[in-house]
């Protein structure tokens, strides 16, 4: 029973950790979408947070200002993607495709610079902190190893994810700024006719998901491992967008969709750990045939933003 | 998800040469930036580039073997945006084919005459079933065929993973597949090359001797024989036409009589195919086996640049894929060269189409030098 109950923390303390950097960047996700403007950059944009985040983090040995450059950088690319989509029309679908050239490419061409020609950091000296890690261990509230230990002593940047989704509801759907930005990505010519800045909005929204795509990166390279290398982020921006979708571009939706993508990995990382002849391939492609399945069962097409991917030209309606 | 707008259409269906030829410009320009920031002599760097390309037939034929499969992907995701469909899941239409191709070439036993067709027959089927899955819950359920070919494309990287771990297939504790039968191979002149006779030749020839050191295939003949294909179904039969309209305006081909569903599937089932072709003339001509794939290998992924850059059309395809091969293929001297980044060549071909989704920026460029 005893080791049935510390399997079961193990699986559901894996998931977190690897649902975490899924759930930053989906929240970027959502914050684009509803404002009308699609970001399929955000695989490059956490590409280049990863990247940023490992080596901020190795040079000043610092993770948090790590976490902080990431961000940043994510949120650069942002800014690159707001300018071509809402200042110059771009077709968004298109601009992001660029931004996952030139987000992982950046990264790869800086690494290449600070790290001797190298397409991956060096191991950071101090990774993100696991903040409640003093309640674990010999003499202390729990033992280590145990339930507790296994499911709550995580690093600090899944317990912030959490509380990011909890924010970015509140934002969305409890405050004035939340409810123009819905606005503008259901109705910007209404919103525009109520003085609402649809412009801003936008370039506000869409920064933000880099930035959080680029938090995403980041708690990939510097919490779950301890180094950027050119094959760590590897769809998993792809990945965030689908459990965007799937999360019915809802902060919590999305949440729920990261933590089944996260727990397949938990599971195949589980099954592995302990010889289950059972087929990894098979049970890692499970979520993505659940997705499939439950987008055609139940998602229909009417959830998105209403003006989703439509370019708003202030000239053509005032 | 709404996401392909009128404009998107008008833009991918009529964007001109000309503007991507200032993409092209504005994108080397920028990677130049970048290099002379970094505090490299960007001329020395593209100099290494063209030196790496054509200094030597074999580096021509490297380029060529470089490129056919991103020409070929190129062709698929753009025939599926003439559509006005985005075809993401070239990547994983390419997977299932390579895989197709190689099962078939391992298991079956047949002349090289049979064999090779069926093999890319196969191949190109099974890439058809995996893009006409993405269009056929497009056209009646109206998930968007975006994130199905996202889905899609782990499920083909997982199922293909999954299929090297079957005793009979894949060679057990290395994770790679049986090689291919010489009877499934495009090869030119794989075998002879080995003799004493084809190692004489290489040494005696400098040019030919020199262009079969590298892995020389049919691969090419396929592209270009695939592009003109594309280029005839779409412009010069009704199914071409038909596609072509719902690209333009679904409403009005619906409108026009035109089975805008059935489009969809064929359309995307077509782009699949083709993306599966890729996947096959890889396995079939260079690889001779599929390995595990630990990550994207992202064929398909370029493909979408090939397209791009390339207009959707057939010959910009080829075009824009021996660009792409080129800089792939010539990119990697650059670091050895001058000790600049091999990464650069990412950062002019996003660029280029970052360049080439705003015309608006472009022409806001021109027109304020004019004035």
């Amino acid at each position: 029973m005893e080791l049935i109950i510390q399997d079961l923390g193990f699986i559901i303390g894996t998931t977190l950790m690897y649902s975490t950097p899924l759930i930053f960047t989906s929240l970027g996700g959502v914050i684009t979408e509803r404002s009308g403007v699609i970001n399929i950059g955000l695989e490059g944009m956490m590409y280049f947070g990863a990247f940023a985040g490992a080596a901020v983090a190795y040079f000043s040995q610092n993770p948090w200002l790590g976490l902080l450059c990431a961000a940043l950088g994510g949120a650069f690319w942002g800014l690159v993607h707001a300018i071509a989509c809402v200042s110059f029309s771009a077709e968004q679908i298109v601009s992001g495709i660029a931004l996952n050239f030139l987000g992982a490419g950046s990264a790869l061409f800086i690494s290449r610079l600070l790290f001797d020609g190298a397409t991956q950091t060096l191991t950071v000296a101090r990774k993100i902190p696991q903040p409640l890690d003093f309640l674990f261990g010999e003499g202390k509230m729990f033992p280590s190893s145990g339930f507790m230990d296994l499911v709550f002593n995580r690093f600090a940047t899944v317990y912030l994810a959490f509380f990011l989704v909890f924010v970015v509801w509140f934002v969305l759907y409890k405050t004035k700024l939340g409810m123009r930005v819905r606005a503008v990505g259901e109705n910007p010519e209404a919103a525009n006719t109520l003085g609402i800045n649809v412009t801003r909005i936008r370039y506000g929204a869409v920064i933000m998901s880099g930035f959080f795509a680029g938090l995403g990166g980041a708690a990939m390279s510097i919490a779950v491992v301890s180094r950027f290398s050119n094959t760590l982020i590897s769809g998993h921006g792809f990945i965030a967008l689908a459990a965007m979708i799937f999360g019915k571009w809802k902060p919590q939706g999305a949440l729920v969709a990261c933590l089944l993508f996260g727990a397949a990995k938990g599971f195949e990382i589980f099954l592995g750990s302990k010889g289950v002849p059972v087929a990894g391939d098979i049970l890692a492609m499970l979520p993505y045939v659940l997705t499939l399945i439950i987008l055609v069962g139940f998602v229909g097409k009417t959830t998105a933003p209403a003006a989703i991917g439509k370019i708003f030209d202030k000239g053509d309606h005032s | 998800m709404n996401l392909t707008g009128s404009k998107m259409k008008k833009l991918l269906l009529t964007g001109s040469f000309g503007l991507t030829l200032i993409s092209i410009l504005l994108g080397f320009l920028v990677g130049a930036i970048v290099l002379l920031i970094a505090g490299f002599n960007p001329l020395e760097a593209y100099w290494a580039i063209i030196k790496g390309v054509l200094s030597k037939p074999k580096y021509v034929s490297y380029v060529i073997i470089y490129a056919t499969p991103l020409i070929i992907t190129g062709l698929s995701v753009a025939f599926a945006l003439r559509t006005g469909l985005f075809n993401i899941g070239a990547e994983g239409q390419f997977i299932v084919g390579a895989m197709a191709a190689a099962i078939a070439g391992y298991f079956i036993q047949l002349p090289i005459l049979l064999h090779v067709p069926l093999c890319i027959f196969l191949a190109m089927s099974a890439g058809a079933v995996w893009g006409g899955i993405a269009g056929h819950i497009k056209a009646r359920f109206g998930v968007h065929e975006v994130i199905s070919t996202i889905m899609l494309n782990w499920i083909a990287l997982y199922l293909s993973n999954w299929s090297l771990t079957l005793q009979m297939f894949g060679k057990q504790g290395t994770g790679k597949s049986h090689m291919i039968q010489e009877t499934a191979r495009i090869d030119l002149f794989g075998q002879w090359k080995i003799t004493e006779a084809g190692i004489e030749f290489i040494r005696s020839h400098k040019v030919l001797g020199d262009i079969l050191k590298s892995p020389v295939n049919l691969g090419i003949i396929f592209a270009l024989l695939f592009a003109f294909l594309m280029w005839y179904i779409l412009n010069k039969t009704t199914l071409g036409y038909e596609l072509r309209a719902v690209g333009f305006n679904p409403d009005a081909a619906e409108y026009g009589g035109i089975n805008v569903k059935k489009s969809i599937i064929t359309s995307m089932s077509i782009a699949g195919s083709l993306a599966g072709a890729a996947g096959a003339l890889q396995v079939m001509g260079v690889s001779h086996k599929i390995a595990k794939l630990a990550i994207m290998e992202g064929y398909g992924f370029d493909g979408i640049a090939v397209a791009l850059i390339g207009n959707n059309t057939g010959p910009g395809s080829v075009f824009a894929g021996l660009l792409f091969g080129a800089l792939k293929y010539g990119g990697a001297k650059i670091q050895d060269a001058v000790g600049a980044p091999t990464e650069v060549i990412n950062i002019v071909v996003g660029t280029i189409i970052l360049f080439i989704a705003m015309p608006k920026l472009i022409q806001v460029i021109f027109k304020s030098r004019k004035g």
